[in-house]
């Protein structure tokens, strides 16, 4: 691959310059959704998202949302763990349950003429998991096997070290995933507490896309969701950020080794925003025109990827990066990267790099909408994120609206060199820790 | 969950192209370039890929790693275009490009508004015959694939025992050499080995061209005899023939150790037929074998016995992918519980499938795979940009259109005896390689 594609946390929504039709559905019971009719293919997607997700963990029960999201098919109502999973097979339903940091989700997709008996055996999962013992024993091995794994991976250390230093008692200070130690803690009942906790109807978003009404769509929504609890417990307050300027460095047996870096960032309803999404494409989206990619991999051949990007999260901002540079040049690789931080807060961008980033960023935006399933996704998170439904109409102009001039002042107040903590994990040489 | 154990490895898990023949058109240039168009007109937007017949199997020896290394090259100069020009176009349109390089092809691909589809062409085209490489892309170039080594490879310890598998299931095929090459010969790559494999077979009549998306065939047609129509193909192209493998004649075993593994399993591949063009029944039965023996955690023979009815192993799977030129593998894992040595892990997923092979098939467990191949029909019609990679994938492995489009049926007509004769077919230890991955000894404390 010329490339990695790079996923990030980043939640900007991007929407077709062809207008799809999004209806908002209310069903008998009250539940809200949004959805697309698109009836040629005859199945449906459908995306439902809880705020909260891993952030709920209760005190000493780090670990416990991303197990319990494991255990949703494992048992459910009168079908012990094989039958769901032959059930789901026989209908051909495709689902996942996934927490994250500030959510959790439920993703599915059933074919029409499996609808009924597809939605009878997801209601089960969301609404009656059974916590067999012996279920929640075997996914609680894997998960020590993923945690065992991770303490291995230069990257899962470097973005666990960054988290540790820079969010203190803040529950985005450990991995959602929990320790070892934590997890063999967690019991049954903790499991049924975060299942209360976090699937409840005051946090919900939904989007649907496929071979359905609205009029379907609602009868679904209240057979799917109906029955659960009507609120859950209070969300955490804001996150700090206690990092400074800096390097820490975590030594690591290994041949190249990995950076992630980052300072505080900018709220996604600032009236700067917009600029600071802009300025961010020509710094570091990772494409070969952005500068980061073509001063530290192009010219100099230190790197296969660096990049940089906006994190949003519900209680933190922050402007991250990421690179992977062999031990003997990671630190040229850094020094790099803070010049380029430093030029890009002193001068803004060119003209002609705010124009290519303009038609970059507005004609990719119809792109993101092919197919049902990647536009249920981008159904529920428009209304995570608090988006009108008209928004639409608005976000390529606001992306056109910026000036180079609005680059530069929000550079300037966002891109501080001197505040940017590198954690790398590895041998580096040539690299003082300061911290 | 967030991550399961699953990406240990690619899980078997099974594609099947389907869309209705009357959104396929194929085509043929006279120059030999081979194209399939995919029509879906739900969204304004169009997928351009061009598979060249060659991959790292296809590297002279010596040279591992060149075909990867032009793959990269090909983002520097033309005689139209400046180095980085193509992505910088590409994105200057709203698209997003990027290509891959495996053993039995490397691709190029352009995602982007489908009123474009012409410039990307037209680029595309442009790259296929008239690089322009500087002795200083090399060096610096080169550099960027010893990182992406170093990042991919060599910090990874799963990645490196990978590699070494390969290398003896392999004794002679190309197979056996890691797609981005063994370092010491990627540091030695030049100009002259990128230009000797592009001039070769970067050429239309080893090329193939797929079009997905909100596109008319007769336009693409047209715009396809614009620019590709023009291009010499390499008039000596010669046969596709590796260095075939002596027959294996004795089991062959690796155990890896690294103070860095987090988590031992023990793992063995054998070697298998591939689909081949006309002949696809056996792959197809492996196919479903791989789904029934290791397909799900909790319906399959491996992850019932293993993981639902004891708790001898944290994850199982099983794993075959038919789609290769030459011969493949299939192969299956396991991942012991805490407590369970290797020996014994081996022990007891040798002693299920013994079992397997004494009982037979649960016809409802087949039953369940079939509708899902069915279904499969259906939720592929969403995606065809992924539809478009199986065809390219196919056409470049030695399959045609037509065994693309017959593979679904014939995965629906295999057998419960089909299936019990692949499996005495290729289940035998002495025709694979065991990996056993761990710490070493003396550090594993809690085995």
């Amino acid at each position: 691959m010329i490339r990695v594609v790079l996923t990030t946390c980043f939640a900007l929504i991007a929407l077709p310059a062809a207008a799809i039709d999004i209806k908002e559905v209310t069903s008998p019971g009250g539940i809200k959704a949004w959805l697309v009719e698109e009836h040629s293919i005859p199945f449906t997607a459908l995306e439902i998202r809880f705020k909260g997700g891993a952030s709920l963990d209760r005190e000493d029960k780090r670990g416990a949302a991303h197990l319990m999201s494991g255990l949703l098919d494992e048992g459910a109502g009168e079908l012990d763990s094989t039958e769901f999973a032959s059930a789901a097979e026989a209908l051909a339903l495709k689902y996942g349950f996934d927490a994250s940091s500030d959510s959790f989700s439920v993703s599915a997709q059933f074919l029409t003429e499996n609808r009924d008996a597809s939605v009878d055996l997801l209601r089960k999962a969301i609404n009656e998991p059974r916590f067999d013992q012996p279920a929640v024993d075997r996914v609680r091995g894997q998960v020590l096997s993923i945690i065992a794994s991770e303490e291995e991976d230069p990257n899962d250390i470097a973005s666990k070290t960054f988290a540790a230093l820079a969010y203190g008692d803040h529950p985005y200070a450990t991995k959602l995933e929990g320790t070892a130690e934590s997890v063999t803690a967690l019991t049954r009942e903790d499991l049924i507490q975060s299942h209360q906790d976090l699937l409840t109807r005051d946090r919900v978003f939904v989007g649907a896309v496929g071979d359905i009404t609205a009029e379907e769509l609602g009868v679904i929504l209240d057979e799917l969701l109906g029955n659960l609890p009507e609120t859950g417990p209070d969300l955490p307050g804001p996150a700090p950020f206690l990092l400074d300027g800096g390097e820490t460095i975590v030594p690591y047996d290994t041949p190249q080794s990995v950076a992630i870096f980052g300072h505080e960032g900018i709220e996604r309803d600032d009236p700067d925003f917009f600029a600071a999404y802009v300025m961010n494409q020509v710094l570091g989206s990772g494409g070969f025109g952005s500068r980061l990619m073509d001063e530290v991999r192009e010219k100099r051949g230190l790197t296969y990827g660096v990049y940089s990007y906006l994190v949003l999260r519900e209680h933190v901002n922050l402007v991250m990066g990421q690179v992977s540079s062999s031990n003997d040049s990671v630190a040229e690789a850094i020094s790099v990267i803070r010049g380029e931080w430093a030029k890009m807060a002193d001068e803004g961008v060119t003209a002609e790099e705010l124009e290519r980033a303009k038609t970059y960023l507005t004609g990719a935006y119809p792109l993101r909408f092919d197919g049902n399933a990647r536009i249920a996704n981008i159904l529920a998170a428009m209304q995570f994120d608090d988006l009108p439904i008209g928004y639409i109409d608005s976000r390529n102009d606001q992306v056109e609206a910026v000036t180079q001039d609005d680059i530069k002042s929000v550079a300037k107040r966002l891109l501080k060199p001197e505040n940017l903590h590198f954690v790398v994990v590895g041998q580096p040489t040539g690299l003082d820790a300061s911290n | 969950m967030r991550r399961l154990i699953a990406c240990l490895l690619a899980p078997a898990f099974i594609v099947f192209p389907a869309l209705a023949a009357e959104k396929i058109t194929t085509f043929t240039l006279d120059n030999g370039l081979e194209a399939v168009v995919l029509e879906d007109h739900r969204a304004p937007v169009v997928v351009h890929m061009l598979w060249y017949k060659a991959g790292a199997a296809d590297e002279a020896p010596g040279v591992s790693g060149v075909a990867h290394f032009l793959e990269h090259l090909l983002f520097k100069a033309t005689e139209e275009m400046e180095a980085g020009e193509f992505s910088a176009v590409v994105e200057a349109n709203g698209g997003s490009d990027n290509a891959f390089t495996s053993y039995d092809y490397t691709a190029y691909h352009q995602r982007i508004a489908a009123d474009r589809l012409e410039l990307m062409m037209k680029m595309e085209a442009d790259r296929m015959r008239n690089i322009q490489l500087t002795e200083e892309d090399i060096v610096t170039e080169r550099k960027v694939i010893l990182e992406e080594r170093a990042q991919r490879t060599d910090s990874d310890p799963g990645a490196l025992f990978s590699e070494q598998r390969n290398a003896a299931q392999y004794l002679n095929h190309p197979y056996g050499i890691p797609v981005i090459g063994w370092r010491h010969e990627m540091e030695q790559l030049s100009r002259e080995d990128a230009l000797a494999f592009y001039e070769k077979y970067y050429a239309p009549n080893a090329a193939v061209l797929i079009v997905a998306g909100d596109v008319d065939p007769d336009e693409v047609k047209a715009l396809a005899e614009t620019y590709y129509g023009p291009l010499e193909p390499t008039v000596d192209l010669p046969e596709r023939e590796r260095p075939a493998e002596p027959p294996q004649l004795a089991e062959r075993r690796i155990i890896f150790e690294d103070p860095q593994v987090a988590q031992p399993y023990v793992i063995r591949s054998y070697t298998a037929p591939e689909r081949d063009a006309g002949d696809q029944e056996t792959a197809a039965a492996l196919t479903i074998l791989a789904e029934l023996l290791g397909g799900s955690g909790r319906t399959s023979v491996l992850g019932r016995a293993l993981q639902v009815d004891s708790n001898k192993a944290v994850y199982t799977s099983a794993f075959y992918s038919g789609v290769n030129y030459d011969d493949t593998t299939f192969g299956m894992f396991m991942v012991p519980a805490p407590g369970l040595s290797l020996q014994e892990a081996e022990d007891e997923m040798d002693a299920v499938v013994a079992q397997f092979m004494q009982d037979g098939i649960d016809g409802a467990h087949l039953e369940r795979v079939k509708s899902q191949i069915r279904a499969s029909l259906i939720y592929a019609q969403d995606d065809v940009a992924s539809l478009g990679r199986e065809y390219g994938a196919a056409l470049t492995s030695g399959l045609t259109v037509q065994d693309v489009q017959d593979w679904p049926a014939i995965l629906d007509a295999v057998t419960e005896d089909d299936i019990m004769n692949a499996a005495r077919m290729v289940l035998g230890r002495e025709k694979a390689v065991t990996g056993w991955f761990r710490k070493p000894l003396e550090q594993e404390v809690s085995q």
